[in-house]
């Protein structure tokens, strides 16, 4: 762990309590419908738990100070993702107050600040990136277009899978501008309000009951200052993005350990409590482990945001690869040493599983940041 | 001898075109490929399918569900080598065994061995035409990998035997007619106090309760057997001596937990068309692709694994290896699914409905489900314990 400070550890006991008290794993199971996949009415987050968030400041933590946030740092709001990964605690959280908030604030002029800002800050709007379009994160494939249109711009194509993109309000959407796929130096962010005429959008029913969006865009016009920046900008928020995701892995991992060492110590067989057997000993060391790298690994890409380290994007791919096999193992495992019970919808096991896969696919694959990492490590 | 082994091979052939050409007159070509109606798919499903009607009765009518057993048990009285023969051409046309059951996998080789012949011929004829369908009642909540330690109590009551207890994890025991269970029937010893009991499902007193599985399906049940009667004769061996029976069941069902399976379909297309390819047609990522061949290479290596076990242990029974066997087979299927819903990225993220494509939901579901390889049957752990102990000869 590292070292905390006063306020930063008072941060995470309180994210720690709330999210066990106010959103343990039966308030996702809510949304679960019948063994999987989400209820069709459900929007995959609870509106006033996410009102008690912003309410205890966390909608804003990354927000400068004039606008209404704490400006208290990444490493913070990590903390407090990792707290709601331990109980897969279902908010747009990472969406909005981490990737919107900090689009607006590395790549916002004084009047978009002052114009969404606030809202964000006080979590009365959501915000969210809507970066993929094919099943695989491949920002530089982007095909959604924009052309100019008098001082603005008109959007059309599509995005999918949109985080949180059924509740959000406003929309981060990445367009080109010239040039085909593959090509990086076309592209470019529009804010883009989801009420916009022509955006439609439709609710995935997906594994872990989140409900991300599909979003058509037909014709779209946005003004002149609907235009955030380009690649550059897109690569810091893709980071911002994937080290949060992984702060919400390690929580999910280190809960799905701690669930599956308490078992462990209580389920008997063969007269003697599983945990004693040598087998399963090391595989709960091997996994203990792994925990700690994933740890480190998130720790410092957490640490590297607020820094302004010129390592982050090594540090990020580091962390969203380090930890997305950590809680593949572990999430594997916590169903593997259930046994039976592991299957069954009605543990907790699958959801972890689930989530697990999930989260290890967006914003980039363990592979692909694999892949990354190699690259900017010219391997 | 080589003239023998040279006629028999001269035989085989020729029984290989005969199934081929029986398959290809008999096997419904829109059955090709329909997983849904294997074994532990609905019964409901099955039932109204006209095809799957069709080719159950057609393949009753052969003997070929069970091509071993002897005609009055309704199989063919074939040879272990003919058997595989008609399993190697079923697989080529994207065929199924219909029977293909726990009734034949377990049960009926279980009775073959142990069961006196009024057993065999009320049971196996139903067996072999999948009239009658099993399930498997061994575990309970206190007794998983340690199976051995059974409560369900079965009294003798002279006349019959009194049934009560709960069984958990019993596969298929909504669907089933059914059930062979494990009984106590002697509380001062562990093992030696064990009975193998069939017990028919409509029986007064046994209510099934399905369980949803993470992967969405029910397949699985808790059942309450609350003073069950069954008749004296459902004692399959002697009293006290259903551990024995027990363990030569698990036998065949690690055995046919660890069969090779239809040749799998190669993923490589599959990637291509969800991941893209680079300038020289190789799937574009080198991540990924290195991973996929590395379990497409095992794979390979186990079926060469599995003729060369079958080649060296001759007499066609389960071998010493099969926990070994059934351990490698789960992991690499566990990891294949896993590939295979990686490579679909977001689309093998999808649970129900749109924009995800059938093959998307099954993929994903399967992978789910995958997870129950390495537990079910002797899990993981406790498959290498036994290598360990009988193969490795380690003490313990
Ligand atoms: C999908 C599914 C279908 C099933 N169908 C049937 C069925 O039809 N009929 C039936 O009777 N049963 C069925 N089972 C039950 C299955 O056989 C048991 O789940 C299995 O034996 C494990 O028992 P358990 O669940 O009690 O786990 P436990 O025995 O409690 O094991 C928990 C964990 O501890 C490990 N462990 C236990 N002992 C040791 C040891 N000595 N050394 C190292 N590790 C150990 C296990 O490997 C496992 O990882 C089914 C299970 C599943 C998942």
């Amino acid at each position: 762990m590292a070292v905390l400070n006063e306020e930063q550890q008072m941060l995470k006991d309180m994210a720690a309590d709330w999210a066990r008290e106010r959103m343990p794993v039966t308030a996702l199971r809510a949304l679960y419908d019948h063994g999987g996949g989400g209820r069709a009415e459900a929007l995959g987050y609870d509106p006033d738990a996410w009102a008690e968030m912003a309410q205890m400041g966390w909608t804003g933590i990354v927000a400068p100070l004039e606008h209404g946030g704490s400006d208290f740092g990444c490493m913070g709001l990590g903390l407090v993702l990792e707290q709601l990964g331990r109980t897969l605690a279902a908010s747009p959280l990472l969406s909005s107050a981490l990737i919107a908030v900090s689009a607006l604030r590395l790549g916002g002029n004084a009047a978009q600040q002052a114009r969404w800002l606030p809202g964000l800050a006080d979590g009365s709007v959501i915000g969210t990136l809507a970066v993929e379009e094919g099943p695989h994160h491949a920002p530089e494939r982007t095909a959604l277009v924009a052309t100019p249109a008098g001082d603005g711009w008109t959007l059309n194509g599509i995005k999918r899978p949109v985080q949180d993109g059924m509740i959000a309000h406003l929309a981060i959407v990445v367009a080109r501008v010239e040039g085909g796929g593959g090509d990086r130096d076309g592209l470019r962010l529009f804010l883009v309000p989801t009420d916009a005429p022509g955006l439609t959008r439709e609710p995935l029913d997906q594994i872990d009951a989140r409900r991300p969006a599909t979003f058509t865009l037909t014709n779209v016009a946005v003004g002149a200052d609907a235009l955030l920046g380009g690649a550059d900008l897109l690569d810091q928020l893709l980071d911002r993005a994937a080290i949060g995701m992984a702060a919400e892995m390690l929580g999910i991992a280190d809960q799905a350990f701690d669930t599956t060492l308490d078992y462990l110590k209580t389920r008997v067989q063969f007269g003697a409590i599983i945990g004693s057997f040598q087998a399963l000993q090391h595989r709960a060391a091997d996994l203990f482990g792994e925990l700690q790298l994933a740890r480190s690994a998130v720790e410092a890409a957490l640490v590297a945001i607020d820094n302004d380290d010129p390592a982050l994007p090594r540090l990020a791919s580091l962390a969203k690869a380090i930890v997305g096999e950590t809680v593949h193992v572990i999430s594997q495992q916590m169903v593997q040493l259930h046994g039976g019970i592991g299957m069954t919808h009605e543990h907790d096991a699958g959801l972890y599983l689930k989530r697990a896969c999930v989260a290890a696919q967006c914003y980039g694959s363990t592979a692909w940041h694999r892949e990354r990492w190699a690259r900017l490590n010219r391997y | 001898m080589r003239a023998m082994v040279e006629s028999a091979a001269i035989e085989d052939q020729d029984f290989r075109l005969e199934a081929r050409a029986w398959l290809a007159a008999h096997f419904p070509p829109a059955l090709a490929n329909v997983p849904g109606l294997l074994f532990q798919g609905s019964r409901a499903a099955a039932d109204a399918n006209p095809d799957y009607q069709l080719w159950r009765a057609a393949m009753t009518g052969k003997g070929w569900g069970v091509p071993n057993w002897a005609s009055r048990y309704g199989g063919a009285g074939l040879t272990m080598a003919q058997g595989k023969i008609i399993g190697e051409e079923l697989t080529a046309i994207g065929g199924f065994n219909p029977i293909r059951s726990y009734g034949t996998m377990m049960l009926g080789p279980t009775l073959l061995e142990y069961g006196n012949e009024a057993q065999k011929l009320e049971h196996l004829p139903f067996i072999a035409s999948h009239e009658r369908r099993w399930c498997q009642g061994f575990s309970e909540p206190g007794a998983g990998s340690d199976l051995a330690s059974l409560t369900t109590r079965c009294t003798d009551m002279g006349d019959h035997w009194l049934v009560s207890g709960q069984k958990i994890w019993t596969s298929g025991a909504d669907e089933a007619d059914w059930c062979f269970a494990l009984v106590r029937t002697d509380t001062s010893r562990k093992h030696g106090g064990i009975s193998f009991l069939l017990i028919d499902m409509a029986s007064e007193g046994i209510e099934a309760r399905p369980i949803v599985l993470i992967s969405g399906s029910t397949h699985f049940c808790e059942v309450f057997f609350n003073d069950v009667k069954v008749p004296k004769g459902n004692l399959v061996g002697e009293v006290n001596q259903g551990w024995t029976i027990a363990k030569r069941l698990l036998q065949f069902e690690r055995n046919s937990l660890s069969e090779v399976k239809a040749d799998i379909t190669p993923l490589a297309p599959l990637a291509h068309d969800y991941v893209g390819t680079d300038a020289l047609g190789r799937i574009d990522s080198p991540d990924l692709r290195a991973r996929m061949v590395r379990n497409a290479m095992r794979h390979e290596a186990y079926l060469a694994t599995v003729r060369r076990i079958a080649q060296e242990a001759k007499n066609g029974g389960p071998s010493n290896g099969v926990s070994t066997l059934k351990n490698l087979w789960s992991g690499i299927i566990q990891e294949r699914s896993e590939l295979l819903v990686e490579m679909m990225g977001a689309n093998g993220l999808g649970w129900a409905g749109e924009p995800y494509s059938d093959a998307e939901r099954e993929a994903t579901h399967a992978w789910l489900h995958s997870k129950a390889f390495s537990i079910y049957g002797g899990s993981y752990e406790v498959q290498n314990n036994i290598t360990a102990k009988h193969t490795l000869g380690l003490p313990g």
